[in-house]
């Protein structure tokens, strides 16, 4: 697997999703820097794009809105466009949907504070590259770290009917609740797919929760159906 | 020497101003055979402060040990420096930012966090945790509801964003913080041993760079008010605070480390504290060297700045490097890259002294040296007289709760001891992906060293801890700092880490009192003896004094900062009881022996409303002993949790641990002491580690107590939905886990929610 991990200056979770793609997974794992035009991994197309979280640009205008607007999202668009899997994670999430990549929006959390704890999550809806083979109704217990994961959209029913809820905040039976809602997300969602469902953005972590040394490995699942995914359809794109 | 036209007139009245007294500005005239200018008033004010000179505290600090087999790097520099082995170091440093946090609780916590995480990676090190040890007036006093969210918003805005994980602390309230809250981050980064960097301006002709932000007016004699009490007029100085930029913070982090690896630098230097002041003559000094400075090329983001702001500026989010002669560029460009200022300022010289010139001309011309040196007073100090008064405690006139355990519930809900599982999630603990022990679920954090590690899940790992009991240093200020390094000893040794050395942050009140004079020398020796004796080294730290509104001063607080070393993370072991109870099921014992002493106790203070006696008396060789057998029995992966006893005493310990886990369990113990039992069960005598493990393996576990010469008592199995405590003459508690569960999680939380 080559996988390129986008890089924006403020980006903090950069160096977690190159170790558990390099040194969890086995990929051959590089950066992309936000001035590039084009998306490389030691001179190759690479098979997945993850964009990681953290506080791109400081997020001092709405998260990820001057991120959205860098060079390498011309490229990381063309890469989805073909067909590529992008994994977008936390504030890679924020930055997938201002760039256009998802639907929705993420807004300041129901508490109005940062919340940073484990939460559980359904995995569901239709098939991606990062959940294929995930055993229907399996619950992950991934953490959050965030100030701004309120999920809204104008129309969930249509994100329902099109299988395009990919996570949902449940407790840890399953239970679909408010308790179990981490940021006031409209039908407890955490995370989507696009219309073609080659891209997925979620507000946990899941490079936080692939080592069982950090409490949950649960988390490892998302690149291990990735790895499957690649390796049933080894095309090169972008 | 050019003097402004609209610049004041300096003379002994303006010096006052500037905080100095008349001694010290006779000093000055002295030292220079003619008036100073205005910015030289300036720079005199700023480097004289008790802030930046120590001038109170630093004849005492001298008698602390400070090498060891371990150090790398000393007090002196910007951070203390230890060797964990393969190559590596840890970078770690205490420091206060009290008054701007009470003044502006957001941007003081913030700036606070900036500052010391520029103290570590200015040496090398990549920041990989930061703990806050936090200190708030009464919970029902109208600001400190205020200045609790502030402060964790603060902490939390700048950390997170930052990207460093906030892995743990502590938080207690006392009406002595009423109007001077404590604010003291330690960060901790790990660096190569052969890649640490010196605030060291050395090399003659080497340009001088300032990289970073742009400079402001803001902060300007920040670290003047650091260095006088506070009043009711303190509160306009809000001006004075800094205004932080994690972002920023986080590029020059990364370009920072960049240089470091180009070949390029020489010595570098974090701006914190005065400054382009302080950076760039502690720098010349450490190198026997002088420095000129050019005003004119310092990026600003304000016009018309004089000379003397643009020195006294404490805008945040600057360094000050040295690089070598002619590798300008490799330098500059490397900044670019993460779109930051950074423009030549200055060069080394011979001259042994700073030359500031602004708009072509010169408008300070100093001798490094006793700028440098600073001041050095051997102040006063005396025992108060009413310390015999406060260290009498009759216990035969406390009358003993007649519910023991309705007291134990009361005590788990107090705001001291209470879950503080709102502040923790407020912060990022677990970017960076090392965080193997999370805040709340053991003694001490535990972050792995994922670098040069064959195996992640192998990696070896830094226990980190932040200790200080405000109210046994207030009966006894030097059995109180010895009881706080003993307790952070025994907080890492409790994950099994090997305790390494010893940051602090004395916070005291003003030391032109005599008793508080007497306070932090008794302290200092406190922190002396512990630290010899349990061998971990003072290797960094910081002095806070002046911390008195309106002439009252706080408890002492001589917070202590540890760092511990644990030879593969994953060992480390928790707080909480597990829940299975297979075969023989898990046995609990205490490592250790319990005493009658309540003095200064949080039941004495809760229960009988009074902080009165003595503190309990720390013997070293037990404390070590303990410490060494929760060690090897971890390192023998026996133990299924270890907590110590802390405030509340063993009851509490016991209840923690049966509450904190992901799944409450209770505990059948029996307690064999012929003690009083409510002395017996919230004493906190220290010394003391509950642990539980398989009973199958007791032997095993009793052999290795053995070794270490440690105390050993079996105190009961885990088990039931209830914790039941009895003692020689019968039942003292039996309480459902439940209830304390629920005591425990809202005792905090209603002060904020």
């Amino acid at each position: 697997m080559r996988a390129a991990v986008v890089q924006f200056p403020g980006s903090n979770c950069d160096d977690d999703a190159l170790h558990v793609l390099g040194r969890v997974m086995g990929a051959t794992a590089r950066f992309a820097w936000h001035k590039e035009t084009r998306l490389t991994v030691d001179g190759h197309a690479p098979d997945v794009v993850v964009i990681p979280g953290g506080f791109s640009y400081g997020d001092y205008l709405r998260a990820g809105a001057m991120a959205a607007h860098s060079p390498i999202m011309a490229a990381v668009k063309e890469f989805a466009a073909n067909g590529g899997p992008v994994l977008a994670i936390c504030n890679g999430f924020q930055i997938a949907c201002e760039a256009g990549l998802l639907d929705g929006a993420l807004t300041r959390n129901a508490s109005l504070h940062f919340e940073c704890r484990d939460v559980h999550l359904l995995v569901e809806g239709r098939p991606t590259p990062f959940t294929a083979g995930i055993p229907a109704g399996r619950i992950l217990r991934i953490p959050i770290a965030h100030a701004e994961g309120r999920y809204l959209h104008p129309d969930v029913a249509r994100l329902e009917k099109e299988g395009r809820v990919i996570f949902r905040y449940v407790d840890a039976s399953g239970g679909v609740s408010d308790a179990a809602n981490p940021n006031g997300s409209m039908a407890n969602i955490a995370g989507i797919c696009n219309a073609a469902g080659n891209v997925v953005g979620l507000m946990p972590h899941p490079e936080r929760a692939s080592e069982s040394v950090l409490g949950s490995a649960d988390g490892k699942l998302l690149f291990d159906a990735l790895q499957a995914t690649l390796d049933k359809n080894p095309r090169r794109v972008g | 020497m050019a003097h402004h036209g609209h610049e004041p007139t300096v003379d002994a009245q303006l010096a006052r101003e500037h905080g100095l007294s008349a001694d010290e500005y006779a000093r000055i005239l002295q030292i220079l055979g003619r008036p100073p200018t205005f910015t030289e008033l300036g720079i005199f004010s700023v480097m004289w402060s008790e802030h930046c000179s120590y001038k109170s505290s630093r004849v005492h600090l001298r008698g602390l040990p400070t090498s060891g087999p371990r150090v790398i790097q000393g007090p002196g520099e910007n951070a203390g420096v230890v060797d964990i082995g393969d190559g590596q170091a840890i970078v770690f440093k205490m420091e206060s930012h009290n008054h701007p946090s009470f003044i502006e609780p957001y941007q003081g916590a913030a700036t606070g966090v900036g500052g010391i995480l520029r103290d570590v990676f200015t040496m090398g090190a990549r920041p990989i945790a930061c703990l806050d040890s936090l200190r708030f007036g009464r919970p029902e006093h109208p600001k400190t509801r205020h200045l609790v969210e502030g402060v964790v918003a603060g902490i939390a805005g700048y950390g997170n964003a930052f990207g460093v994980p906030t892995v743990g602390g502590e938080v207690y309230f006392d009406d002595s913080y009423d109007g001077n809250i404590l604010v003291n981050a330690m960060a901790v980064g790990l660096a190569r041993t052969d890649r640490i960097f010196k605030g060291n301006a050395s090399g003659l002709g080497n340009p001088v760079l300032y990289v970073g932000a742009k400079t402001g007016r803001d902060g300007i004699h920040g670290a003047t008010m650091a260095s006088a009490e506070f009043d009711d007029a303190s509160e306009s100085k809000r001006p004075t605070v800094q205004v932080g930029d994690p972002f920023t913070e986080k590029l020059l982090l990364e370009a920072c480390l960049e240089l470091m690896g180009s070949g390029v630098l020489v010595g570098i230097q974090d701006m914190g504290a005065a400054g382009l002041t302080s950076s760039s003559i502690e720098m010349a000094a450490r190198a026997g060297n002088g420095l000129e400075l050019d005003l004119d090329a310092v990026p600003r983001r304000e016009t018309g700045m004089t000379g003397y702001e643009l020195m006294l500026s404490e805008s945040q989010e600057r360094m000050l490097a040295v690089v070598q002669r002619g590798r300008e560029a490799e330098a500059l460009a490397i900044f670019a890259k993460w779109d930051l200022d950074a423009a030549v300022v200055g060069r080394v010289t011979d001259t042994g002294r700073i030359v500031v010139k602004h708009e072509s001309r010169t408008i300070a011309d100093l001798p490094i040296e006793p700028l440098a040196e600073g001041l050095r007073y051997e102040r006063p100090f005396a025992r108060p007289p009413e310390q015999d008064a406060r260290q009498q405690l009759d216990v035969s006139s406390l009358t003993p709760p007649s519910d023991l355990g309705a007291t134990l519930v009361a005590l788990m809900g107090s705001p001291n001891i209470a879950s503080k599982e709102w502040i923790f999630r407020q912060y990022d603990h677990m970017v960076r992906v090392g965080t193997v022990q999370r805040p709340g679920a053991a003694d001490a954090a535990v972050v792995r060293i994922l670098d040069g590690a064959p195996d992640p899940a192998e990696a070896k790992g830094v226990a980190l801890a932040t200790d200080c009991n405000s109210r046994f240093c207030f009966l006894d200020p030097f059995e109180g700092a010895r009881l706080a390094v003993a307790e952070c000893y025994r907080n890492l040794s409790t994950v099994g880490a090997e305790p390494l050395a010893t940051t602090d942050c004395l916070n005291f009140g003003n030391p032109e009192r005599p008793e508080n004079m007497w306070q932090l020398v008794e302290a200092i020796r406190g922190l002396g003896d512990a630290c010899r004796a349990l061998e971990t080294p003072v290797v960094s730290g910081n002095v806070s004094l002046y911390n008195d509104t309106d002439g009252k001063s706080i408890k002492p607080t001589p917070t202590v900062g540890m760092v511990g070393l644990i030879g593969r993370a994953a060992d480390a072991v928790g707080q909480a009881f597990p829940l299975d109870e297979k075969d023989e099921g898990v046995a609990i014992a205490l490592l250790g022996v319990n005493t009658d002493e309540i003095g200064g106790s949080e039941y004495l203070a809760r229960v009988h409303g009074r902080v009165a006696g003595r503190p309990p008396q720390l013997h070293a060789a037990r404390e070590a002993a303990v410490g060494k057998a929760c060690r090897a029995l971890v390192a023998a992966r026996l133990l299924r949790s270890a907590h110590d006893c802390s405030e509340g005493g063993l009851a509490v310990a016991l209840a923690e641990s049966c509450i904190t886990g992901a799944h409450p369990v209770g505990a059948n113990v029996r307690l064999e002491d012929d003690l009083r039992p409510d002395l017996l069960l919230f004493g906190e005598a220290p010394s003391r580690i509950v642990i539980s493990y398989p009973a199958a393996r007791e032997a095993e576990v009793k052999a290795l107590v053995a070794v270490a010469g440690a105390p050993f008592a079996r105190l009961g199995l885990v088990g039931g939905s209830r914790l039941v405590i009895a003692g020689k003459a019968g039942s003292l508690v039996d309480v459902p886990v439940a209830e304390l569960r629920r005591a425990w999680q809202t005792g905090f939380k209603t002060i904020v929610t």
